[in-house]
């Protein structure tokens, strides 16, 4: 590796920075470095301390948003190193924008079938016993891009950028219904966010008891406001959307509430002419990063293949990389720590030949599910399906070694 | 639907009643804090307002379809759309298909109220809490049922003289209403 002519990590750099220029042109950003680099950095004194640190002036990672400004925006998965998001690039998805909340000001509300229905303040919530968790949140609607119909000219940022790992801090939602008690026959409870959209769903309460958290930590200081500041719901493996933002309100009830997006979105239809609902948990899925799109590979040999691996039912117990086109599979590295409900590193030595080759990952969770093909999961659910879209997601590399994206793994 | 749905989702998240409660906090932790404050019925009122299915939640009030339409015209429809078939945002309005629910096989169907929402009730806590995007919540209950009864005349539920309150909207069913399912999907080897 170290005798490439051009490290991996330049390439990455230069890949995000072909992709960076096409947001900082929307985004109106300088082009060129704030801060050029001397001849020599041994010969004149460095930049002084500073009370906020930034970016390296020449490191452009950037969200791609909506052009509307509204929905969503997508986290530059090809530019990450390791299992955890950088705060500011976690993908964002919200319904009707990020709301200003005062944290001086905020309440979280909890009642319905509860003993004694209680209010919590910001302060309140942070003096019970805390827990920090490293957890993926993944937006349901993530991966549509190559479901239907796709294009070879999408990147790792394009085809999956609504999945971000964080390290959340927040106390057991557990903790909070202990302290409000709740009643017996208490089965669903609603969250509400303090939004413009109010967004609800209905939780069932189980989720609550084994691992729910409300977090107000994110990657070691708050929550950012595009992901819930001050508080929001943590539901580990579960749908993003579930995972209530901005959160102020919990009702407990002895049965789902049939909100807007329980029912009329989020829910999947399938090709039995149903739609299935309550489809909370995101299944194993892995996507290589890196070599893909806009990437050119310079030359032959050796080349670390890497990716992301997650599972909302558990650990990634292995992923198998194929550089055939899916006839052989190999089982990848995968880099330590291999957490539950959590992005997995994996890595794979390949010795490129020079012709054309697809490549592709393939996911196993701990319970033995296999990440299927794209032929599977349309067999299972329908081209007319929505949501929780994780198949196979395959890369072609050309004998000039551009790399485009390639549904059909 | 709801009940059996409620005993089936229990049932496969293997809990029933019984609190597993893995969450019990660290060594030497009391049962309860005391942390907290009781909250006010004030307090509650002012933010307790979801409708359910049964319901639930709906205030006081009506509204018609003729009522609604002039709402509906002056509130809705530069986002909606004329019709409510136009966009740009969500397409509300689309009385078919009514017959097989083939959303699953086929993409370019649209969904809408008419095709695909199972719940009336939705509707009112949805328009009453979330629109319109440039001032949610600002409508009154009677606004809000007679824009619920313009939509669903406008999609062929109730008849234009319907009216709309918190006896009759729970009652209103939708063609969509038989259509969903719970989830199935358990993890292991089987793709669903």
């Amino acid at each position: 590796m170290t005798d490439a002519p051009i490290s991996r990590r330049a390439l990455v750099a230069g890949a995000a920075g072909a992709l960076g220029a096409h947001t900082l042109r929307r985004a109106g950003l300088a082009q060129a470095p704030a801060l050029a680099a001397p001849p020599d950095p041994t010969k004149v004194p460095g930049q002084p301390t500073s009370a906020l640190g930034q970016r390296s002036t020449f490191e452009r990672p950037r969200r791609i948003p909506s052009a509307s400004g509204q929905g969503v925006s997508l986290s530059p998965l090809q530019d990450f190193c390791g299992i955890v998001t950088p705060a500011d690039l976690h993908f964002e998805r919200h319904h009707a924008g990020v709301p200003t909340i005062d944290p001086h000001r905020y309440k979280l509300l909890v009642h319905g079938m509860v003993e004694r229905p209680v209010v919590f303040d910001l302060e309140t919530l942070k003096r019970f016993p805390a827990v920090s968790r490293l957890h993926f949140i993944e937006c349901s609607g993530n991966g549509s891009a190559g479901y239907r119909e796709t294009r070879p000219d999408l990147s790792p940022q394009l085809v999956d950028g609504l999945t971000s790992t964080s390290e959340w801090t927040g106390v057991p939602l557990a903790t909070l219904f202990r302290e409000a008690g709740v009643k017996p026959g208490a089965k669903w409870f609603l969250a509400e966010g303090e939004d413009a959209a109010v967004m609800t769903r209905s939780i069932p309460i189980e989720k609550a008891w084994d691992d729910a958290l409300i977090a107000y930590g994110q990657n070691g200081e708050a929550l950012r406001p595009e992901q819930g500041y001050p508080a929001r719901l943590l539901l580990p493996g579960w749908e993003g959307n579930a995972n209530v933002k901005w959160l102020r309100r919990i009702e407990v009830a002895d049965r789902p509430f049939m909100t807007r997006e329980e029912t009329s979105k989020y829910t999947d239809p399938l090709a039995d002419c149903t739609a299935r609902m309550f489809s909370f948990v995101m299944d194993a899925k892995s996507i290589i990063t890196f070599p893909a799109y806009p990437v050119t590979l310079p030359e032959k040999g050796w080349w670390e293949i890497t990716g992301i691996a997650w599972s909302g039912r558990g650990r990634i117990t292995r992923v198998d990389v194929s550089t055939d086109g899916g006839r052989r599979w190999a089982p990848a590295e995968l880099e330590q720590p291999v957490l539950a409900k959590c992005h997995t590193r994996f890595r794979h030595l390949w010795n490129w030949d020079g012709t054309e080759a697809t490549f592709s990952s393939r996911a196993v969770d701990q319970t033995g599910y296999v990440q299927p093909t794209l032929e599977q999961l349309r067999k299972a659910r329908g081209l007319g399906t929505h949501y929780h879209f994780n198949h196979i997601r395959a890369w072609r590399v050309r004998r000039d070694g551009a790399v485009s994206f390639e549904p059909e793994g | 639907m709801r009940g059996a749905l409620v005993v089936v989702v229990l049932g496969l998240l293997g809990g029933g009643c019984g609190r597993r409660e893995t969450e019990a906090g660290p060594a030497g932790a009391p049962a309860t804090f005391g942390l907290g404050r009781p909250a006010t019925a004030d307090e509650i009122k002012a933010w307790d307002i979801d409708v359910m299915a049964d319901g639930t939640g709906l205030p006081p009030g009506s509204g018609s379809p003729a009522q609604g339409a002039v709402l509906y015209e002056r509130k809705c429809a530069a986002c909606h759309g004329k019709t409510g078939t136009e966009g740009p945002a969500d397409r509300l309005v689309a009385r078919e298909p009514r017959q097989g629910f083939p959303f699953g096989r086929d993409p370019t169907l649209v969904k809408t109220i008419g095709n695909y929402w199972p719940y009336a009730t939705t509707l009112y806590d949805y328009i009453n809490r979330a629109m319109p995007l440039n001032a949610p919540g600002s409508l009154a209950p009677d606004e809000v049922y007679s824009l619920v009864a313009f939509l669903l005349w406008r999609n062929d539920i109730i008849a234009s003289t319907a009216v709309v309150n918190a006896q009759t909207l729970p009652r209103v069913l939708m063609p969509a209403h038989d259509r969903f399912v719970l989830d199935n999907r358990r993890g292991g080897p089987e793709i669903r």
